[in-house]
């Protein structure tokens, strides 16, 4: 056991930065991830959410900055880390060419998978990709939720205890995204720690704790509750009136109104302070003399959290 | 440690052999150039179709058209009688030469006059047409020969001198066939173009698919990688070289006078660069398109600069010191040295120094490149 798992954390890194040329793809972010943890890295595309795995995994040397996984130095130790994580990218980097028991068999030997222990391991895989039926079919005639769930039974054949999923679920239906999940809460359960990056704020419900980057640099980490409650420094109204679109631009000249956008027929403001802006919004009202409508404080989710701090950080980054 | 190698290895044997446009490359294109480059491109002119008009019709005029068709050069295709037949069969390339013998032929010879014989040419192909005008030079010259020898036993003279009589006799290659010369150069060019191309685009392949990323947090060290996707290949050259080889000897009896042990001995040696020199690529090239466009831009001046083709001593010196540093070059004179000589490692040593440097050199620095370029 490494010092760091005792302890129970998987992940650390500190001050962690990573730079292509004069370009600052990951800006001097921390922070930590526990054991059996599901831990969401969330962030629109080119964010440096690739990046960052890609370094937590052995695969880019950090520009400056620290960290381990796994209890191991992530510039010195990279080998170490490669034995102890599984890493399953959203390309699904199996052989279209090799039959799924092939491609079973061969990541097992490459990740040193005992030779009397290959044939379990190749059942226990192909139970988990629920593929029985197709043990000797070419990989490339699966389709997309197969194919997936066998990558991620190649990644993890040599029993990691920490997982990195890289956009896992780009490019599958929902259905197969749920049974995505249902797997992975279950290794977590088992002990796991899973880092997974993903651009779907609908996910990230799943995790336990997430960070969310923008631009290299880390906005905001907590749990899904902290973010909507504590993170969220502004509240949302649902204003439910006939013919919202018609009042939307006006609504968001009021000065108590941050923003506003139409959510199906209706209109979701963002607001510094709900009471002040409901009253804001009655006088709104009387004076076009409207009655049919309702307006009430709703939870903001991930997605408003999410906009409005990538709203924010660009409001303060403006000109630069 | 060797059991990651071996997994690669197995992998790579696998995708080849599965991939059916991959079988096809492999072992349809040395066929293919072999039987290319054993019966089409064929310096040799042979059975050129003659065609003959002989205004003079008269013993001596026979005589010489005798000549020319007993020599295997030169076949009567059609007797003609018209200068403007002539023009025609040649415009329109029914024939490639015509022997013209005029009127008056046999009267000017017999009065010891110069006889005049007219040969005309297609000479749209210069080579094969300044061929063909050597052989019949060659005729003329023995025809004449004779004929002076003739008339001095009837004169009853003694010979005037003694007269310089230049025999040529090529050695190793008796009769300048030029598929011998060819044929052991094809093993040379299908291993070089062979092992670059499946190298570079086995390489670039799983990079392009993402399941090097795979590999590469995966704990497969890069010197593993590399030994995995190196081997396959050699062997897979080694078997077409083989395959060449076996054609060449059997079916087109090229001679095989020197020892095969030493001919794999090259043939190995020599894939040292040209794997070196796919990985190379292969970390230059994202793409199985660039990558291809980098195999045919480092094998073509290797191919043209290797004397395979063109004569290393015909090319400016500048472009001859290039040369030392082709692989190919070397390769190329210990493959023929072996087939035509059937010389040993005593007389071929000077060219396996470079060709051995030249392999580590590439080998190790495309080997340093690449474990760079991944981890």
């Amino acid at each position: 056991m490494s010092p760091d798992t005792n302890k129970g954390i998987a992940v650390k890194v500190k001050d962690l930065e990573k730079k292509f040329g004069d370009f600052t793809a990951v800006n001097h972010i921390n922070f930590e991830v526990k054991q059996g943890e599901i831990f969401g890295f969330l962030g629109p595309n080119g964010a440096g959410k690739s990046t960052t795995i890609r370094m937590l995994c052995g695969i880019y040397t950090p520009t400056s900055g620290s960290g381990t996984v796994a209890g191991y130095d992530i510039i010195k130790e990279q080998y170490k880390i490669k034995e102890h994580i599984g890493y399953m990218s959203q390309k699904f980097s199996l052989y279209d060419d090799l039959t799924v028991e092939e491609n079973i068999d061969f990541y097992s030997r490459i990740y040193n998978v005992p030779k009397n222990e290959m044939a379990q391991r190749r059942e226990e895989t192909i139970k988990l990709a629920e593929l029985e039926d197709f043990r000797r079919a070419l990989t490339g005639t699966l389709s997309g939720g197969w194919k997936q769930r066998l990558a991620l039974g190649c990644a993890i054949i040599h029993h990691p205890s920490i997982i990195f999923l890289d956009e896992p679920t780009s490019g599958v239906d929902p259905i197969t995204r749920a049974n995505f999940w249902s797997i992975i809460k279950q290794m977590a359960s088992q002990g796991k720690t899973i880092f997974v990056t993903t651009h779907y704020m609908d996910e990230a419900e799943n995790c336990n704790r997430m960070v969310m980057i923008y631009h290299g640099t880390m906005i905001a980490m907590g749990s899904p509750e902290e973010m909507k409650t504590e993170i969220m420094k502004n509240e949302i109204l649902e204003i439910i009136v006939p013919g919202a679109e018609h009042y939307l631009d006006e609504i968001s000249q009021l000065s108590p109104i941050k923003e506003t956008a139409l959510f199906g027929v209706n209109i979701h403001a963002v607001v510094y302070e709900a009471n002040k802006a409901s009253e804001a919004l009655k006088d709104f009202f009387a004076k076009k003399g409207i009655t049919g409508y309702s307006v009430n404080k709703i939870k903001a989710s991930l997605e408003d959290v999410f906009v409005s701090l990538i709203e924010n950080y660009d409001a303060e980054h403006k000109g630069k | 440690m060797f059991e990651r190698a071996q997994a690669i290895l197995i992998k790579e044997f696998k995708q080849v052999l599965r991939d059916p446009r991959m079988k096809t490359v492999i072992f349809i294109s040395p066929l293919i150039q072999i039987i290319i480059f054993g019966y089409a491109a064929n310096k040799d002119i042979d059975f050129i179709p003659t065609a003959i008009y002989d205004k003079d019709n008269t013993m001596e005029s026979r005589g010489l058209i005798r000549d020319f068709t007993y020599s295997k050069y030169f076949i009567p295709k059609r007797y003609i009688y018209t200068d403007i037949e002539q023009n025609n069969l040649l415009d329109k390339g029914l024939t490639n030469v015509v022997l013209h013998i005029d009127r008056g032929f046999a009267r000017d010879l017999n009065a010891g006059k110069d006889a005049e014989v007219q040969m005309a040419l297609d000479g749209s192909d210069s080579n094969t047409a300044m061929i063909v005008l050597n052989y019949a030079n060659t005729i003329m010259s023995n025809y004449q020969q004779v004929l002076i020898d003739k008339q001095r036993d009837s004169l009853g003279e003694m010979s005037s001198g003694a007269q310089v009589d230049l025999r040529d006799r090529a050695w190793f290659n008796e009769n300048l066939i030029s598929r011998n010369y060819y044929l052991p150069g094809v093993i040379a060019s299908i291993v070089t173009i062979m092992s670059l191309l499946l190298t570079a685009m086995a390489i670039v392949r799983e990079k392009e698919i993402g399941t090097m990323e795979q590999l590469i947090v995966s704990p497969l060290k890069p010197l593993e990688l590399i030994f995995g996707k190196l081997l396959p290949f050699a062997v897979i050259a080694v078997i077409q070289a083989s395959l060449i080889t076996t054609l060449g000897v059997l079916w087109f009896h090229i001679p095989l006078r020197g020892n095969i042990i030493l001919l794999l001995i090259a043939t190995c040696t020599y894939l040292f660069t040209t794997l070196g020199a796919g990985l190379f690529i292969s970390t230059i090239s994202a793409t199985q398109q660039e990558a291809m466009m980098s195999v045919f831009l480092f094998y073509m001046p290797t191919f043209l600069l290797s004397g395979f083709a063109y004569p290393i001593a015909n090319m400016p010196q500048v472009i001859q010191w290039f040369t030392f540093l082709n692989p190919m070059r070397y390769f190329l004179v210990i493959i023929r040295g072996i087939f035509l000589k059937g010389v040993g490692i005593e007389v071929l040593w000077p060219q396996f120094i470079p060709l051995l440097s030249i392999g580590f050199v590439v080998i190790i620095l495309s080997a340093l490149r690449f474990k760079k370029r991944i981890a």
